[in-house]
């Protein structure tokens, strides 16, 4: 292992590197952001660290990576790993950088920017890392100092097409290579979009995708955010959500995890205003010696809200899944109704899940429930199968895929849907319970 | 009502809630303030100790020494002043008890007085109740009641201090076996400095014949107390063991850090329950018990079962997880909880199931009612290690909430290795339902009976593991817990 | 004409769980076309006996033998079983979370067509039937296209279950208490579907505490199960004379085991 002072020093290296290329607007920023890296490094404390407890970032925070270049690649290759459709606005960076759009000339009123680009109005300074708090965590720092393109999406008041912008973060998978992705997504009242955000490829020795997306759902808003995780297994990834919730506004999201080697997806939603909700829902398929980590707090600031926070599980392999869920309710937070369930199907006698749905209550009218269950299928649910002559291992087919379609069916992206429901289900194994 | 009862601790101070804050007016005798290696030597030579419980104290003490202030857990939601651990008397034992009593008639009479007071009357107990009392004071014991008939089922019930004199040999097989030395910081400053606390043990195929009950009372100004608990069912034994705890009122804060080890073998059952009604502290948080304690069962043997049920009022601070790990194939660990806070008081409790075993099962039932400023959490986790093939956990955490100041929280960990595994958790959280109010309201009843009523009701479920006697106490503290919580 | 002589044959059939004897040597034999019908009260072990035809796992037959259709059925799978005729309609039907009934009917009916070297049913072929078994039973539309009975009432599970029965039409029913619970409507429409399947070609076995489902479905035995034994068997106007003495009646042997 290398010593972490070496490490530090290869990202001040990088830092000077590429600081010359980066628009003015950004220089504040990203320095105060490296000044906070420096002087916390990275969340590798073993003991009493709540946060990553059950998640070692040692291994990911002692490669010697170096910021990854752009290639041009071709978009057409991309097609086959990544969903896509002609009706959507899709946008390709390689490497955290952005390649193309590969949709034909589609109208919309949203006006989606790079970020990277000098002659952004100086106000947007003021919105790129204004919902990511990065001061106590040294991978959001350091995504904060080095991020390069990303896309700005700002949705106009009263806009409701119900386009959908699918964002493909390609890792080329060059080695030793790191990459940051960074989006930012601002709604104006009365408005929807649908986002789409994929994370995928890798390969080759040791690369690590650190990204970072910032949403700010306005006044009668509404999101509906998708984000796809399925890179190789030689792949960290440590990616952060971070969402704020104006009045009357609604986040949904669906997180799916398929691969990465270790993976973390730290997403924070603060509800900060009266009457808005949020819908969390993930699904994560571990397999091999995959670890995924899901890190997800609510914060309840105003009254009259509701959450739901529900993950599903599906544990194969060597592989371990960690659910921590957090929801806290302010004192101002009455009137909050909050559920948050984890369920974990484990396939699997080396695979383990370590699930932490945690409260923290500081209204009194509020109703609050959270649940976790964890365990293998039911031996009444596959004889019931079996007694209507459907053999074992079509039964814990089924099963597995009733147990995931829970998930895959709130996809309200048709074309989305099936993607995900054959991919996903393709890629589960066929198991068989042992009754 | 019943509440006069044998075990009952109501006194003649009534301008408080807390009533049992009232001093003992008994000469002590006292170590001199703070911790070094000559404190561990004191206690350990006033209680003539083999050296080989001197060695084991010495170790903890350095490992504590080592370790540093800093290693004090952090995790838990508590915040409170950094503790003094030099600002604390560490030995204080009645002047009487140097030459411990042989039997109840030596008790010095001002003691029994003071216990009476307590409505703990240590000679009727011997005539009324069923209940076999150790009565520890400060650092010692100072009275066990009902030896004879204890004797005749072959019990072992004492002080710890007399069992390392009478039962060498078992002490020094179990003490420690359960929770090291160096297990956490607490209990490695217990390791260094135990004074004194309740030694059992249970031999094969024996049904203890009475409740065993240890009371636990500080007296002295400043002083801690750190006491130890070793508990042994040998195969196919049963025991039931009780523990109460009060404190006087004082305007600085105490430390309490206990460890309770409870080892059961092949077929045997412990059931340990407490009432911790220490100390609060004033309504403006001043003073209280800070209550930092070690409690952990081996079921060691195959069908062995270990239930912890708990009913926390008292206490400024209360750290603590009373977990069992099941070892033997099909044992079995339970956990019930009662944990009350009001004006300024912090809990953080729960428990710890490890399931080893194959065909283990544990039960958590936990329930949380938080008032005035006060903040209560359940930290809970529950391991399935890769062996325990068809373990099962059951874990329920409901929440009450009286007023928009106080907090309750709930943070499980829950960690399984074993695909045949099935555990369920389930938390709920609310404040007291106005229908169930109204109804009991448009009944005639008042809002503060009719709110005990309701929250005497969500805690039934735990109350009805307690012995009898100690279950009628747990109603009545929760009572006068609540005083003053509406309205 | 079959090759066997009878449909299935119990023969001195003991059960045991976790080492707890359940049945303690049952004998009986099921004819095509016939209907029989097995009373006793809670704990006699009569979804023992079913269970342990279908081959529920967790019971162990420390003696005797089933044999169905000629063949000693004892270690076959009990999918392998339902392929070859034997439907049990559950007491307790299971949920199935996230299974969509439509789904799992497809899959039970081709798996069993597929046993019997059948092609898989055509999709419009195979939602007519259902659609056609869905009326029968009186079911919602809405429940087929539910997760398998999550969230079902108690009667729609029990409707649901002989709606299986009518779709996957096996040799074989046993009907373990599908009565119990049911309102008067619901039981007509339960014993309706019954009727329905009910033929010279097919056997009924009817588990049920109660005579009210008889009056509906007419058995043509009825055995009397206590304590693991039948202990007495007889016609249908046994089942009267049940509801009217009670079981103590028939308990401490006073009936006379009848073989039909
Ligand atoms: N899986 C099982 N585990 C333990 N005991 C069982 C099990 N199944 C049945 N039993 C016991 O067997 C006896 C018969 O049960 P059952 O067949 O369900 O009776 P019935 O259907 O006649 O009411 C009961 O005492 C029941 O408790
Ligand atoms: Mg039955």
């Amino acid at each position: 292992m290398q010593e972490t002072s070496l490490i530090l020093n290869k990202y001040e290296e990088d830092f000077d590197s590429i600081s010359s290329n980066n628009p003015k607007w950004s220089s504040d920023l990203r320095n105060k952001a490296m000044d906070t890296f420096r002087e916390i490094g990275f969340p590798v404390r073993r003991k009493g660290n709540e946060k990553w407890k059950y998640t070692n970032a040692r291994p990911i925070a002692s490669v010697e990576y170096s910021s990854a270049k752009f290639e041009k690649i071709d978009s057409d290759d991309i097609k086959l790993i990544a969903p896509w459709h002609e009706s959507w606005i899709n946008l390709l960076f390689v490497n955290g950088h952005y390649q193309e759009t590969f949709s034909d000339n589609l109208s919309t009123n949203i006006q989606i920017s790079n970020m990277a680009s000098d002659d952004l109005a100086v106000n947007l300074t003021s919105n790129v890392g204004g919902i990511m708090d990065y001061s106590d965590d040294g991978f959001a720092a350091l995504n904060t100092a080095f991020m390069s393109d990303g896309p700005i999406i700002t949705v106009p008041e009263g806009e409701n097409s119900g386009i959908v912008i699918n964002l493909i973060f390609y890792n080329q998978g060059l080695s030793d290579t790191v990459n940051y992705p960074r989006v930012l997504i601002t709604t104006g009242g009365n408005s929807t979009v649908n986002v789409i955000e994929n994370y995928v490829g890798g390969s080759g020795d040791q690369t690590f995708t650190n990204s970072v997306s910032e949403i700010y759902v306005g006044e009668d808003a509404t999101v509906n955010h998708y984000r796809l995780m399925n890179e190789t297994d030689d792949t960290y990834d440590v990616g952060y959500g971070r969402v704020r919730i104006d009045t009357n506004g609604t986040f949904n999201s669906r997180s799916f995890f398929r691969g990465c080697g270790i993976g973390r997806y730290d997403l924070n939603v603060s509800i900060e205003g009266e009457n808005a909700s949020c819908d969390l829902q993930g699904l994560y398929f571990t397999n091999g010696a995959q670890h995924m980590d899901n890190f997800i707090n609510i914060d309840h600031v105003r009254p009259n809200c509701q959450s739901n926070l529900f993950y599903k599980g599906i544990l194969a392999g060597r592989s371990r899944a960690v659910f921590g869920g957090t929801v806290l309710v302010r004192k101002e937070a009455q009137k909050t109704d909050s559920i948050q369930s984890d369920k974990n199907l484990i396939l699997s006698p080396h695979a383990e899940v370590d699930s932490k749905p945690a409260l923290f209550i500081y209204a009194d009218d509020v109703k609050c429930a959270h649940g976790a269950t964890a365990g293998n299928i039911d031996a009444d649910t596959v004889f019931y199968m079996r007694s209507r002559g459907i053999d074992l291992e079509a039964a814990s087919r089924l099963i597995i895929y009733g147990f995931a379609g829970e998930i895959i069916d709130t996809v309200e992206i048709p074309e989305l849907r099936s993607y995900l429901a054959e991919s996903f289900l393709n890629s589960l194994p066929s198991h068989r319970f042992e009754f | 009502m019943a509440d006069q009862k044998v075990i009952s601790r109501q006194t003649g101070v009534e301008d408080t809630q807390y009533k049992w804050g009232f001093e003992f007016d008994i000469e002590s005798e006292v170590a001199p303030k703070g911790l070094n290696e000559g404190t561990v030597r004191f206690i350990s030579a006033k209680k003539k100790e083999p050296d080989w419980l001197l060695k084991w104290r010495l170790k903890a003490f350095e490992h504590w020494v080592d370790q540093g202030d800093d290693a004090s857990p952090k995790w838990a939601k508590l915040n409170f002043e950094d503790i003094d651990f030099q600002d604390i008397i560490y030995y204080a034992a009645p002047k009487s008890s140097d030459d411990a009593p042989k039997s109840l008639d030596d008790v010095d009479p001002e003691i029994l007085e003071a216990f009476d007071k307590l409505g703990i009357p240590l000679h009727e107990q011997e005539k009324l109740s069923g209940v076999a009392i150790d009565a520890v004071l400060d650092s010692v014991s100072v009275a066990t009641t009902y030896q004879d008939m204890l004797k005749e089922a072959g019990v072992i019930f004492c002080p710890i201090s007399e069992a390392v004199q009478k039962y060498p040999d078992l002490v020094q097989k179990y003490l420690g076996s359960v929770v090291p030395y160096s297990d956490n910081f607490y209990a490695t400053l217990n390791s260094a400095v135990f004074s004194d606390g309740s030694f059992c043990y249970v031999p094969p195929g024996v049904r203890c014949p009475i409740e065993l009950m240890t009371y636990f009372r500080i007296n002295e100004a400043d002083s801690g107390q750190f006491e130890r608990t070793l508990i042994i069912a040998d195969e196919g034994s049963y025991v039931s063991y009780l523990e109460g705890c009060t404190a006087p009122m004082r305007k600085s804060h105490q430390l309490h850090a206990a460890v309770v080890e409870l080892v059961a073998l092949k077929d045997a059952e412990i059931k340990y329950s407490t009432l911790q009604n220490w100390y609060p502290g004033d309504k403006n948080g001043e003073g209280g018990v800070y209550n930092f304690v070690t409690k952990r069962g081996a079921a060691r043997g195959e069908n062995s079962k270990i239930s912890w049920t708990q009913v926390e009022t008292g206490s400024a601070i209360t750290w603590k997880y009373p977990s069992v790990i099941l070892q033997g194939d099909n044992s079995v660990g339970e956990f019930y909880s009662v944990a009350l806070v009001n004006n300024y008081q912090q809990a953080d409790t729960g428990t710890k199931m490890i399931h080893i075993g194959k065909n283990t099962k544990s039960t958590i039932i936990a329930k949380g009612i938080s008032a005035g400023k006060a903040q209560s959490t359940y930290r809970g986790q529950v391991s399935i290690l890769p062996g325990a093939d068809n373990a099962r956990n059951f874990t329920q955490c409901d929440s009450l909430l009286i007023g928009d100041e106080c907090g309750a929280h709930t943070v499980p960990y829950i960690e399984v290795r074993n695909p045949t595994a099935k555990m369920g958790h389930e938390a709920t959280t609310s404040k007291v339902n106005d229908d169930q109010l109204f109804y009991l309201q448009q009944r005639g009843i008042d809002l503060e009976e009719s709110n005990y009523m309701i929250i005497n009701g969500f805690c039934r479920g735990i109350f009805k593991e307690l012995p009898f006697e100690f279950a009628m106490e747990a109603s009545q503290l929760l009572r006068v817990s609540l005083e003053g919580t509406v309205g | 004409m079959s090759n066997f002589e009878k449909l299935i044959e119990i023969k001195n059939l003991h059960v045991s769980v976790a080492e707890t004897e359940i049945l303690k040597g049952i004998n009986l034999s099921i004819g095509e076309g016939e209907v029989h019908a097995i009373m006793g009260p809670n704990g006699s072990g009569k979804s023992t006996l079913a269970n342990v035809i279908a081959g529920r796992p967790g019971y162990s037959v420390t003696s005797g033998d089933i044999v169905y259709k000629g063949d000693s059925i004892l270690k076959v799978a009990p999918e392998i079983r339902a392929r070859a005729g034997i439907f049990l309609a559950f007491q307790y039907p299971v949920e199935l979370p996230g299974v969509r009934t439509w789904q799992f009917l497809k899959a039970a009916i081709d798996a069993i067509r597929k046993g019997n070297g059948q092609e898989e049913l055509k999709i419009r072929d195979f939602d007519k039937l259902l659609e056609e078994k869905r009326q029968l039973m009186e079911m919602d539309p809405d429940l087929v296209r539910r997760s398998v009975n999550e969230g079902f009432s108690g009667g729609e599970k029990k409707r649901n279950e002989i709606l299986q029965l009518a779709l996957l039409d096996p040799s074989l029913a046993l009907l373990d208490e599908t009565d119990s619970g049911l309102d008067i409507d619901a039981l007509r429409i339960v014993s309706h579907g019954v009727n329905i399947f009910k033929s010279p070609e097919k056997s009924i076995l009817i588990v049920t505490h109660y005579q009210r489902i008889l009056d509906y479905i007419t058995p043509d035995y009825v055995h009397v199960l206590v304590d693991g034994k039948i202990v007495r068997s007889g016609d249908s106007s046994l089942a009267m004379e049940l509801e009217e003495k009670g079981y103590d009646w028939v308990k401490d042997g006073a009936g006379e085991e009848v073989h039909p």
